[in-house]
């Protein structure tokens, strides 16, 4: 089965200058990321700030180019950003961010910034939007007198379900979510991630959900993906990621979710502050703050390799436990 | 809790409104001196409100009413001077953004030493010792390089850090951490919750800690207060309501949470929204959104009443203690079906 997108060593680099005269710098926000999302799949994205997780979503999109490697969507490789063929393509693949005030047009009616990618993509006659747009509200929770409602009028939990509706409207293959949940309250969050599950059941949609929250991603996603300063470090099935963490930045990540209840004792706390994208350390960019480190970590890049059981990681004290052939 | 004496703040019928639409219903809460007090909730529930309120923090337009006691002292209504002699050296306050409270263009030792000179009348060498102490003992490795450096050539993490040696520049008696980690990134807020915990330890001051994370209340914290629309709804001790929740809200609350050390079941949210300040719903103000409401919890409020053990709870219809088990499992399955 060919995946539904596939992404082979995307590199993207933005130029920093630091202060008003020096050199801009080079910064590889995403160095040489490659991974596949299956139709109706889930695939987790988690990291912290700075790792690289957003650029690499809009990447996925075409919104952002890529300086080296490609994407591939339904086989094909992506046309080049504001062509007629990826303009097309874009209804296939839809993008919600954390803040649907922002992703919203505070002077239109909620109804008519759904109708809105039906219009673009002239995906249906004009008399049958209105039943789509209802349809569409329907889907995800808003109730139909909030049609005529402006973003304001409604509170943050229903406007990023306004967001999701519109992003259903053109029916996309492929939905990538930048923290769509994160600036809800709990209760909030909860009710829109069942929805958002529900909707990719009924759908077969595949989504790639970038978030900082563990929590949320074990929920939602089958897959996940942990980055370090631009480097997928560790991917593996959500259950196998979450119950067994290999790579010590995974292991520190997973342990530093508080659980109500439990204590902090006997957790991993990572020393050290997440650095600087633009002061990237030698060899394993983590080496500075782990537990684990040797002599090679600081001189050799270590490698995305498999680890058994469709798991792969980037670590050299993993690959040298797992398989010793390859270290 | 106890006698008067043992308390280091007393809250008594704190009331806020803002032009004219109250937000907080009287709130009473008291702070014993070295504890560690949670205030848990959802985005306008009010539990920023409160210590603002307490504090004079507030904008002229609110307007307070109830009484805050500082060991005593009336805090409500206070002058300047009263209000001004409390604010840094007694009770001290930190907040989620901490950059933004940070002043961008004075150096971090210069603004840590000028806290300690107001606070302490600390000048000159001394202040800038006490100030190298500081960061020092809030985790910033070699201070006295960075003693000159300007808040944004520090990480969030680390402007937390300092945001924290300010705050404890004064000496207080009682930190507040106004959703202190939110902004922070999952290791970076361990390493804060972890500092916190050990400051407590080694200065003996109270701390009120106001986040919607169950998680990281139950880490710091010792005792717990639930607040919904601007009212206390449940208060206990960190085990008695993590692991026996009376309100639904509480409850619904923690089912709401996914789990990292589950499976995938779907998550229970709590339906509906929290109401707004100007139209809050007759009686029980969660009535609308509760599962276990009946007629009475519509038309009749709820008092905070005392339990047991030093808890307290405000629900007509509170979840059954030895059911509560039970009520989780029916619930999962209920969501399933849906």
């Amino acid at each position: 089965m060919t995946p539904l997108i596939e992404a082979r060593d995307l590199v993207r680099i933005y130029q920093i200058r630091r202060g008003l005269f020096g050199r801009p710098t080079p910064v590889r926000a995403v160095d040489g990321v490659s991974l596949s999302v299956m139709p109706g799949e889930t695939l987790g994205i988690v990291g912290e700030s700075g790792s690289g997780k957003s650029t690499l979503g809009r990447m996925l999109l075409g919104i952002d180019d890529a300086q080296e490697g490609s994407v591939r969507f339904q086989g094909q490789p992506m046309p080049a950003r504001h062509t007629v063929e990826w303009r097309g393509l874009r209804a296939k693949m839809q993008l919600v961010f954390q803040d649907p005030l922002a992703a919203l047009d505070r002077r239109v009616t909620i109804a008519n910034q759904i109708a809105e990618p039906l219009e673009i993509h002239r995906l249906i006659p004009r008399e049958h939007q209105g039943s789509r747009v209802t349809e569409l509200m329907r889907a995800v929770g808003l109730r139909e007198d909030q049609a005529d409602r402006y973003p304001h009028e409604l509170s943050g939990g229903q406007r990023q379900r306004a967001v999701i509706a519109r992003a259903l409207a053109s029916r996309p293959k492929l939905l990538v979510c930048d923290e769509p949940v994160s600036a809800l309250d709990v209760s909030i969050q909860a009710q829109v991630v069942n929805m958002m599950r529900d909707l990719q059941e009924s759908n077969g949609i595949a989504m790639v959900f970038i978030s900082h929250d563990l929590k949320v991603v074990r929920n939602i996603a089958d897959r996940v993906a942990v980055m370090y300063l631009g480097r997928i470090v560790e991917e593996a099935s959500s259950d196998a990621i979450f119950r067994a963490p290999q790579h010590p930045y995974t292991k520190a990540l997973v342990s530093s979710v508080p659980i109500p209840g439990k204590p902090l004792e006997g957790r991993v706390i990572l020393q050290g502050e997440p650095p600087n994208p633009a002061k990237r350390p030698s060899g394993c960019a983590f080496h500075p703050r782990c537990p684990l480190a040797r002599d090679i970590c600081r001189s050799v890049v270590p490698e995305l390799l498999g680890i058994g059981e469709g798991r792969t990681a980037a670590c050299h004290v993993v690959a040298g436990e797992t398989t010793p052939v390859a270290a | 809790m106890g006698t008067t004496s043992s308390n280091l703040v007393e809250l008594r019928d704190l009331r806020v409104a803002f032009d004219g639409v109250q937000v907080l219903h009287g709130i009473d809460l008291d702070v014993a001196r070295g504890e560690a007090l949670g205030l848990v909730g959802e985005s306008g529930c009010g539990k920023s409100v409160t210590w603002l309120a307490a504090l004079g923090l507030l904008p002229g337009k609110a307007s307070v009413s109830g009484s805050v006691k500082l060991e005593g002292r009336e805090l409500v209504g206070g002058s300047r001077t009263v209000l001004e002699s409390v604010r840094g050296s007694r009770i001290a306050m930190i907040f989620q953004d901490p950059s933004s409270s940070l002043n961008p263009v004075l150096r971090i030792g210069r603004q840590i030493a000028e806290a300690l000179s107001v606070h302490r009348g600390l000048g000159g060498e001394a202040a800038k010792a006490e100030a190298l102490r500081l960061i020092d003992m809030v985790g910033i490795p070699d201070a006295r390089r960075r003693y000159d450096l300007y808040a944004h050539e520090f990480s969030g993490g680390q402007c937390q850090r300092l945001m924290i040696a300010m705050a404890l520049a004064g000496e207080p008696d009682l930190l507040i951490a106004d959703e202190p980690t939110t902004a922070l990134d999952a290791t970076i807020q361990a390493q804060i919750l972890d500092l916190l915990i050990r400051l407590r330890a080694e200065t003996g001051m109270a701390t009120v800690f106001i986040s919607h994370d169950l998680g990281a209340v139950s880490q710091v914290c010792e005792r717990v207060c639930v607040m919904y629309a601007g009212r206390i709804v449940e208060e206990g001790s960190v085990e008695q309501l993590f692991s026996e929740p009376r309100h639904p809200y509480t409850r619904g609350l923690f089912d709401a949470i996914p789990r990292l050390d589950g499976g995938r079941e779907r998550l229970i949210p709590i339906p509906g929204t929290v109401p707004n300040p100007k139209d809050l719903p007759e009686g029980c103000s969660f009535s609308p959104r509760c599962s276990r409401a009946v007629e009475a919890c519509r038309n009749e409020r709820p008092p905070l009443v005392s339990l047991d053990g030093g808890r307290k709870l405000a629900c007509t219809r509170p979840v059954p203690v030895a059911a509560a088990a039970e009520t989780l499992k029916s619930r999962i399955a209920e969501g399933l079906l849906q």
